[in-house]
């Protein structure tokens, strides 16, 4: 079950939704507890047209997603989860025309919360375009109503 | 003049973002289209799509407020999700809290049933540089 979540729910999970697949999200594996997403770079994705940079929104969407994965890798299952809050460090501008590779890692996993690390690059992990710290609300109920993730901050006895 | 702004940035057409202005009071629209789920089963919009529209609230409340500039780049961005965002239309206005010599400190807000109920709050430094440009 858990093979199969990874090799295949995980990947839809990556770029099956409507905007995911609309920006053209590419899922590009698992190395040991670190999940990876490709953007490849598009005109129309672009920040500022007189450096040709891809857009710092777009960056953090890359993070926030490549985030949630990494929360369920470390589920090794689909439960429903909630970006809570993210922070993205922006380092340096993205090389115009070049691929964004971003990677995540779920260091710490409550009953509650997932709380993770993500960084974007082209080439070099130690040369990264942006960084971000993140946590993710998981929902053990399942409770799908809007604002579930509101009520799943206020369970009694969580750790975190 | 902010209008034509953010229809020059291609990131800011393919969200679909709109400019209201009202005096000097900036809101942006981000109609809903299908392309901004990220949630088929509740369906919610993607968290990302309403982080973009917040942080391409602040970049053009910037721009209005200081149109000498180069477009303010992003040092960090800080961003709550206070509710799930559903699939209707998105408004966003952002406060310029603190315009230093370097960087701006500004704040903003999405809403959709009403702005006391925000769905997503943005905390943004934003690097301001004139023509020349300078390294973050």
């Amino acid at each position: 079950m858990t093979d199969q979540f990874l090799t295949t729910l995980l990947p839809q999970l990556a770029s099956g939704a409507a905007h995911t697949h609309a920006l053209g999200f590419q899922y590009e594996g698992l190395d040991g507890d670190r999940v990876r997403l490709r953007l490849p770079y598009r005109q129309d994705l672009v920040g500022d047209p007189e450096t040709g940079v891809l857009a710092g929104g777009l960056v953090t969407t890359l993070l926030d997603h490549v985030g949630g994965l990494a929360v369920w890798v470390g589920l090794k299952a689909y439960q429903p989860i909630a970006t809570l809050d993210l922070r993205v460090d922006y380092m340096r501008a993205a090389i115009p025309g070049r691929d964004l590779i971003a990677e995540a890692r779920c260091y710490r996993l409550t009953r509650s919360i997932g709380f993770v690390r993500a960084w974007a690059f082209e080439d070099d992990p130690a040369d990264p375009v942006a960084a971000a710290q993140s946590a993710y609300v998981i929902s053990a109920e399942g409770d799908h109503r809007a604002g579930a993730n509101l009520r799943a901050k206020t369970h009694a006895g969580d750790a975190a | 003049m902010t209008a034509p702004l953010l229809d020059s940035l291609p990131y800011a057409r393919f969200l679909g973002l709109k400019t209201q202005l009202n005096g000097d009071e900036l809101t942006v629209v981000m109609p809903f289209a299908d392309h901004l789920i990220g949630n088929p089963m509740l369906p919610a919009l993607h968290g990302g799509s309403t982080a973009a529209l917040l942080e391409m609230t602040a970049v053009a409340q910037v721009s209005l407020s200081y149109p000498r500039l180069r477009l303010p780049r992003p040092i960090n961005v800080t961003v709550a999700y206070l509710r799930s965002g559903r699939p209707s239309d998105v408004f966003a206005q952002a406060r310029i809290n603190k315009a230093g010599r370097r960087v701006a400190h500004v704040t903003a807000e999405a809403w959709q049933q009403g702005r006391d109920q925000p769905i997503a709050a943005l905390t943004a430094h934003f690097l301001l540089s004139g023509d020349e440009g300078d390294e973050t």
